[in-house]
């Protein structure tokens, strides 16, 4: 795999197989319904990485896709974070659940610092500014 | 008899009352209250205004006064690079490019980034229905076009959803989308789909339509490979009474993406109006703001075009081109099209087939979003455009058109085996991981049901019971796989497990992934190169022969079966006894009955399903009942009606006869007359019964005795007779003129019908 791979090298399970990997190193060739049966693979090795969603952005920006890029550069962030605090991330975002702008401010610092999600912050931080401006806060 | 002032009606109306289109409601255009398809005097007019690189006002509003979603748009989805050239263009000159093959589709893509969605609704307004068509096939994003399948049922039966999502990857769907009636059933519908989809070839991307929280959680847990719910309106009250923003929303699609789940959002003309909140502008309006912002979020594609709201949609003038053009909008933005057709937006089969076409031959990513595969009572999202009812009008219509719908006939045995091998499948997986034990009673009514209503399978109750239990105990797709493989399913598990593990790479998250032959066929690597003619999705000659293998096709080897099925019951009916060439009759009470060259020998009944001893015993009956003397010629030189009646006539000692072809059409003629100016046809065999044979052999006796008698009436009830009868006609015609010989006389025919013995006709 390249390293900013583009519309060639798509699809990467084709023309990256050794260097596509589950999050704990198996490569797709490595998941069998065997290797599943005896419980050597488990739903943990049947997720996607940040490695992988940032190749599929640097392949939809080849293609002339930039939102959709910036969507997997998100994605990308978000892979580490728990399911319980992307759901209530999402909640907080919701009309009127976020109880003024620095409570979505304060998320979006939170995301930043321990998980490194930058665009996810300044896209939260956004969000911040339009919900205070139309009225969408709780206060 | 009334008088004239007594009519009140012409009851053409209570016919027309009486057709199902009449059940279908027609609003009266009014755009302050939001009826309005593609104009409203509330939207605005297109305009973009930069200041310093930053968006100062867009189609007439301030920066300050947007409301979220101009934010969103202006923010996310205009890209000012490209802004002030796309505004700056004569929309006229853009539409005309949209429909012109040699602006190349990326040149297209390009400037759309920078149209407002006032400019891209001055575009497209501009597109006849033809137009909007022809502009989409050239724009959708993938070369090669799909279909979605509805798969659910009226007891969230698992049984039988399993048996129906394995017969709707079977008939090609790419994705299959389910729901519940009981919401706490969402676990249960979605193993069951799964494990169905696993049958047979691999490849079936699946959803499970939720809450949004508990469908990503369903994701997570490797039961769905995609979502299509991720709700967007084009109002911000819409939206908030959605209890959603577009940040909101933008952020669920990024959270689907981060667990390797493929996501749409869907929107549609008359959510706003159905909602309430449609701020009087037009529908083509509100949904372009609709899809900026899809493109703005960076979500793979759009399920769009009415939706939930394409029966109001279609109640609207103008409607149906509506919903056309927002798929085109959707396109042309770049997004993956599932292209609604989905809710049934009228009554009329006539409205549904229309409403299809566009996109069966402009070809689309996913056609419907997706079409009932179930019946229409089962159906949990409502009626679907078509539906279990009516997939073979679909298949037809692909065949007609030469057009890829997506899908691909199977034969019946087929169906049953991949219905059988589903149930099992998923019986074996419920008992494995002790979750119900199916009954082999309750296996064998859902293998055989055609719908819900027919099964004695699981309850309602006990499939949110099995619902409930794979969520407590935190059962994933390993686990279903797992059991799949030690129960023998080892080709399901090897599936199941093929599909999961789409979302290491997440190939499958570029716009327009869909799975064929085991590979991913992509807008990246399967581009709508369309340029004109010869170019852009083609059917191969193997495609070509898939889609029309349709089922009971007729060739000329199964009509001489089917009749050859009667060839011995006739032969103990009838003897047909050939006494060589016939000679000139000369008893002036004389009908001459000219038979066909295969009446009899090949051919044993009509087209009216009557038997050719039967019919020719009725002639016989008839000319015998009107005084006449009846004598059979078998013509060889000719197999046309017409001939053979006039061929008979000149035979005959009145001069009058009777022709008639072994499909059943007779014709009485006079010696001398225009072989096509005869006294009397039957033109219309298949609905021609025995007394109208008898009766024209009455006739013709009467012609003979130098009366003019009153013609024999068979009453139509306006089949589509020629639909229903001319393959098959014109395949016997062809075995019959296939045994002329234009050389060869008229030869008598000594017939004898057995039984009785009685010998009603002679030679010579």
């Amino acid at each position: 795999m390249a390293d900013r791979p583009g519309v060639n090298d798509f699809p990467l399970a084709e023309t990256a197989s050794d260097r596509i990997r589950g999050p704990r190193g198996m490569t797709l060739d490595d998941i069998t319904a065997e290797a599943v049966a005896r419980g050597n693979a488990t739903i943990e090795d049947l997720r996607i990485t940040p490695e992988a969603l940032r190749a599929q952005a640097s392949i939809a920006l080849d293609a002339g896709r930039d939102a959709l890029a910036e969507n997997f550069e998100r994605a990308a962030e978000l892979v580490a974070v728990p399911g319980e605090l992307i759901m209530a991330t999402y909640e907080m975002l919701r009309p009127g659940r976020a109880s003024n702008r620095k409570a979505l401010l304060d998320q979006a610092a939170m995301l930043r610092s321990a998980y490194g999600a930058d665009s996810i912050a300044t896209f939260l931080e956004n969000a911040a500014d339009h919900y205070h401006r139309r009225g969408v806060l709780k206060d | 008899m009334a008088h004239m002032t007594g009519v009140n009606r012409w009851r053409r109306y209570s016919d027309w009352d009486d057709r199902p289109l009449r059940l279908d409601q027609f609003a009266r255009e009014d755009p302050a209250n939001g009826f309005a398809a593609f104009h409203s005097p509330a939207d605005p007019k297109p305009g973009l205004l930069l200041e310093g690189g930053r968006i100062a006002s867009m189609d007439g509003v301030e920066a300050r006064d947007f409301d979220l979603i101009d934010a969103f748009v202006a923010e996310y989805h205009l890209d000012p690079t490209v802004a002030p050239e796309a505004m700056a263009m004569d929309s006229a000159e853009v539409a005309r490019m949209l429909v012109d093959m040699h602006v190349p589709r990326t040149e297209m893509v390009r400037l759309a980034r920078g149209m407002t969605p006032a400019k891209l609704v001055d575009v497209v307004w501009r597109l006849n229905a033809l137009e909007i068509a022809f502009a989409y096939a050239r724009m959708r994003p993938r070369r090669t076009p799909g279909n979605q399948a509805h798969v659910t049922n009226a007891k969230d039966d698992p049984l039988q959803l399993a048996a129906d999502a394995a017969v709707a990857a079977g008939m090609g769907f790419d994705e299959i989308e389910t729901t519940m009636r009981v919401a706490r059933a969402a676990w249960s519908n979605a193993l069951a789909c799964l494990v169905g989809s696993s049958v047979g070839e691999w490849g079936t991307l699946f959803q499970c339509s939720s809450e949004e929280a508990e469908e990503l959680k369903i994701g997570m847990a490797g039961f769905t490979s995609y979502a299509e719910t991720v709700s967007v309106y084009g109002t911000e009250r819409s939206f908030t009474d959605g209890d959603d923003t577009p940040w909101s929303k933008a952020f669920l699609v990024a959270a689907y993406a981060s667990r390797g789940i493929k996501a749409r959002c869907t929107s549609g003309g008359g959510s706003e109006l159905l909602m309430g909140y449609h701020e009087a502008k037009s529908l083509l309006y509100l949904e372009a703001r609709c899809l900026c912002l899809q493109r703005g979020m960076g979500v793979q594609g759009t399920q769009n075009g009415g939706i939930d709201g394409a029966p109001i949609t279609a109640s609207i003038a103008g409607g149906m081109r509506e919903m056309m053009a927002e798929n085109l909008l959707a396109v042309w933005l770049d997004l993956e099209c599932a292209s609604g057709n989905d809710a049934r937006a009228t009554e009329s089969e006539i409205r549904v087939g229309a409403k299809i076409l566009p996109y069966l031959i402009a070809g689309s990513d996913l056609i419907c979003s997706g079409m009932g595969s179930i019946l229409k009572y089962d159906n949990s999202f409502n009626p679907s455009l078509f539906n279990g009812e009516e997939m073979e009008d679909f298949l037809v219509l692909q065949r007609d058109f030469e057009a890829d719908g997506g899908l691909t006939p199977i034969v019946e045995s087929q169906a049953l085996d991949l219905r059988r091998r589903a149930v099992e499948a998923l019986s074996a997986v419920l008992e494995e991981l002790d979750l119900a034990h199916p009954t082999e009673a309750m296996k064998a009514s859902v293998v055989a049901a055609s719908g819900s209503r027919e099964t004695e399978s699981f309850t309602p109750h006990e499939a949110a019971r099995i619902s409930e239990a794979i969520q407590a105990r935190g059962i994933d797709a390993t686990d279903v796989i797992r059991a799949l493989h030690r129960r023998g399913f080892v080709h399901e598990a090897e599936n199941l497990l093929k599909i999961v593990k789409l979302r290491i790479s997440g190939d499958y998250l570029q716009t327009s992934s869909i799975v064929r032959d085991g590979r991913i066929l992509s807008a990246i690597n399967d581009p709508n190169d369309y340029a004109g003619p010869g170019t852009g999705y083609r059917l191969t000659a193997a495609r070509r022969e898939e889609i029309c293998d349709i089922r009971d096709l007729l060739g000329q080897g199964e009509v001489l079966s089917r009749q050859a099925r009667h060839d011995r019951a006739e032969s103990s009916r009838i003897d047909y006894q050939p006494e060589g060439e016939a000679g000139r009759g000369t008893d002036p009470r004389e009908v001459v009955i000219g038979i066909s060259p295969a009446f009899g020998l090949r051919i044993f009944q009509t087209t009216g399903r009557l038997n050719l001893s039967d019919v020719l015993g009725a002639l016989i009956r008839g000319i015998g009942a009107g005084g006449g003397t009846a004598r059979v010629l078998r013509m060889h030189h000719t197999a046309d009606t017409s001939f053979l009646g006039l061929s008979a006539a000149e035979m005959s000692g009145s001069g009058y006869g009777i022709g008639i072809q072994a499909k059943g059409t007779a014709v009485i003629h006079a010696r001398g007359r225009m072989p096509h100016n005869n006294l009397e046809l039957f033109s219309n065999a298949p609905i021609t019964t025995l007394e109208h044979y008898e009766a024209m052999g009455r006739n013709a006796a009467a012609w003979a005795r130098g009366e003019i008698p009153k013609p024999v009436v068979v009453p139509t009830d306006g089949q589509a007779l020629g639909a229903r009868f001319h393959t098959e006609v014109a395949t016997i015609h062809a075995i019959e003129t296939a045994l002329t010989d234009p050389g060869r006389a008229p030869e008598t025919i000594q017939v004898k019908f057995l039984g009785d013995g009685r010998r009603v006709a002679h030679g010579g």
